[in-house]
């Protein structure tokens, strides 16, 4: 096993096992927030495995680094309670689960008994930002210009859903 | 270098586990995580794919590269306008518990 | 290959952080004194000796060692373990990408002193910044002490806020030098360029050839002054560094978000702010001041001069100890810089912390960005 694929193994075994921490963690949502940074940092370890290094940058500063913590900040403004599973649907909550894992796993099974085409000569530069920002501005820029406008209607509509009334 | 249909199955995985915590789970605050845990599922199986089929070097192809930026971008806008909502629903019922908005259900 | 990488990580822990951190202490210690016209600390001694003070890490080091470590009852137990290791180890993974010295070449071996050399090297730094939040965020609220809450919220918010303008403000320079990889930032100034040149470019005076000698070093900040300005506000606000430190408001909020902390973790604490203010000095002597670069005296000129009269091997390894010397003068006076600032300046009030960012600094930041264009739209036009 060459070290790539023990990186791999070891960062998706993390992202799994974080990924059923913050589902499965009933007591503390700030624990589930971390172990979702947990998640998203050893995703973008894969993604610098698969020579994506400006999304990879990316992951970190945009989900690791500012969604996330967001999320702290509600969740410790709030100061929740514990949560639990719904009383009276705890057999169908599991039985839920299972068939969802079930599905899972046959389809997982499935795939890796399928076949894909051999992954291809990489561009030399692949991945890195100069790259990826000319794809961006010349192939792309309409979705750029878009995004743009999609954060400043998320920035207005966040103020007013939480601003305080005044009245 | 991993066989391809590691990277797509972990990415199956995480997503199913993200729609588990949406189905399950009753804080709406892990519900939003949940969502975002789907997106980056799916950011995982727009990477692997277009490791896949890079292009060549005179024309390198890398929209998921660019599509994962979106995502990402859209998942940001979408986590602001959602917290919104869940500090709104706090001020006004003092719970993020689903079971506790649901006046329009039958 | 990999026992380079060892050694030079080897280095960062032991010699970088292990020792020049405690340093810092001490030269925030004394240079707080000089400046305030007091001696400072200087009783610890070995045996009567006292070294002007230089014992006094040492003894600190012990002391943290020696006391009992409390976690607060009601507190998260293992995010109040963890949480100093989230605000370290981002402090001391960032000394991987900065050059304390060029590439070297001696014979048919190539020496670079820098740890790690990704192509998108300064993006790194950022993504190690956004990760250190957690440290501060984790520390506050689990001690479940309101004070320290107070301290984590306002340390959350004024952190990812400012690395928003950390970005900003170095894309001008990104537009200048074409690359986001350090050891091409600090190569590309090596050379010095014509200051008059802005006379030809933007007003159309020709400017005669005998005027040529008059010339500056390429360094980012004769380049992009404002961004220089901004980057240090941006990043010391990240360090929470003071004028920046209202998350640590000793007067307002006791000691904000490491209240509950004593002993090592405090230590530990204590210790990557000093880290991060040596990575903080790194960085704008990368990025900013010409980095490993002597002014005038480019690496051509070095070793040819020295190399035709004491052989080029020598003349390389020469070449090599002066930039590392230069390099780590710079980084000498940016630690000095953080420090005068932090005992000048009054701690700023929280609202006008956010309103530095939000409304001063991002706007100019973008102000830089258009400008820098333009500029550079103008001259290569």
């Amino acid at each position: 096993m060459t070290t790539q694929e023990i990186l791999f193994y070891a960062f998706a075994a993390l992202a799994v096992v974080s990924a059923l921490g913050m589902v499965l963690n009933l007591r503390n949502t700030v624990a589930a927030a971390m172990s979702l940074v947990v998640t998203m940092v050893s995703l973008a370890g894969i993604y610098v495995l698969l020579e994506a290094h400006l999304v990879a940058a990316i992951q970190i500063m945009v989900y690791g680094g500012a969604i996330v913590v967001l999320f702290l900040f509600v969740v410790m403004l709030l100061n929740l309670r514990a949560d639990e599973f719904a009383p009276g649907r705890q057999w169908l909550t599991k039985l839920a689960a299972g068939l969802v894992v079930f599905a899972a796993g046959a389809e997982l099974i499935r795939l890796l008994s399928g076949e894909l085409p051999e992954p291809g000569e990489l561009p030399p530069g692949f991945g890195g930002y100069r790259m990826v920002g000319i794809s961006l501005y010349t192939d792309y820029v309409l979705l750029v210009e878009m995004a743009s406008l999609l954060l400043l209607a998320a920035i207005v509509g966040a103020l007013i859903l939480a601003k305080r009334r005044i009245d | 270098m991993v066989p391809l249909e590691h990277v797509i199955g972990l990415s199956a995985l995480l997503f199913v586990i993200g729609v588990a915590g949406v189905a399950i789970r009753r804080n709406l605050i892990v519900v939003l995580m949940s969502i975002e845990l789907m997106l980056n599922a799916v950011n995982l199986a727009f990477v692997g794919f277009n490791r896949l089929w890079p292009g060549t070097a005179e024309a390198p192809r890398l929209d998921g590269q660019v599509f994962v930026l979106m995502v990402i971008t859209v998942a940001a806008a979408e986590v602001a306008v959602g917290l919104g909502i869940v500090i709104s629903m706090f001020r006004n019922r003092d719970s993020v518990n689903l079971e506790d908005v649901s006046l329009l259900k039958w | 290959m990999p026992i380079e990488v060892v050694v030079k990580t080897l280095f960062i822990i032991l010699v970088v952080v292990g020792a020049l951190a405690p340093v810092i202490t001490w030269v925030e210690r004394k240079q707080s004194a000089v400046m305030q016209d007091r001696i400072g600390a200087n009783r610890a001694d070995v045996a009567g000796i006292t070294l002007l003070g230089l014992l006094h890490p040492a003894a600190d080091v012990l002391k943290l060692l020696s006391k009992e470590d409390v976690v607060p009852l009601g507190a998260n137990r293992f995010m109040h373990l963890i949480s100093p290791l989230i605000a370290a180890v981002p402090a001391i993974v960032g000394y991987a990408v900065i050059p304390f010295g060029g590439v070297y070449q001696f014979g048919d071996t190539r020496l670079s002193l820098v740890a790690a050399d990704p192509d998108w090297g300064l993006l790194y730094i950022f993504a190690i910044g956004s990760i250190a939040t957690y440290g501060t965020v984790m520390a506050g609220w689990s001690s479940n002490n309101n004070w320290s809450l107070l301290g984590g919220m306002r340390a959350a918010a004024q952190m990812i806020s400012y690395e928003v303008t950390m970005g900003l403000s170095v894309v001008g320079i990104f537009m200048v030098f074409q690359t986001l990889k350090l050891t091409d930032m600090a190569l590309a100034q090596d050379t010095t360029f014509r200051v008059l040149g802005f006379l030809d470019v933007l007003f159309g005076i020709p400017v005669p050839a005998w005027l040529d000698w008059v010339r500056l070093p390429a360094w980012g900040i004769f380049y992009q002054p404002l961004a220089f300005l901004m980057f240090l506000a941006a990043i010391m606000a990240e360090n929470k560094r003071p004028p920046f430190d209202a998350p640590e408001g000793e007067s307002e909020i006791i000691a904000g978000f490491h209240l509950e902390y004593s002993g090592m973790r405090f230590g530990l604490f204590y210790m990557s702010e000093f880290i991060e203010v040596i990575v903080i000095a790194g960085l704008v002597a990368t990025i900013f001041l010409g980095g490993w670069a002597i002014p005038y005296l480019s690496t051509q000129t070095i070793i040819g001069g020295v190399g035709s009269v004491l052989g080029t091997g020598f003349a390389t390894g020469l070449c090599m100890l002066l930039h590392f010397g230069c390099f780590m003068t710079k980084v000498v006076v940016m630690i000095w810089l953080q420090m005068a600032l932090r005992w000048t300046l009054p701690r700023f009030r929280y609202d006008q912390v956010m309103d530095l960012c939000w409304k001063i600094l991002l706007p100019l930041s973008l102000a830089n960005i258009f400008v820098t264009g333009f500029v550079m739209l103008l001259v290569e036009g």
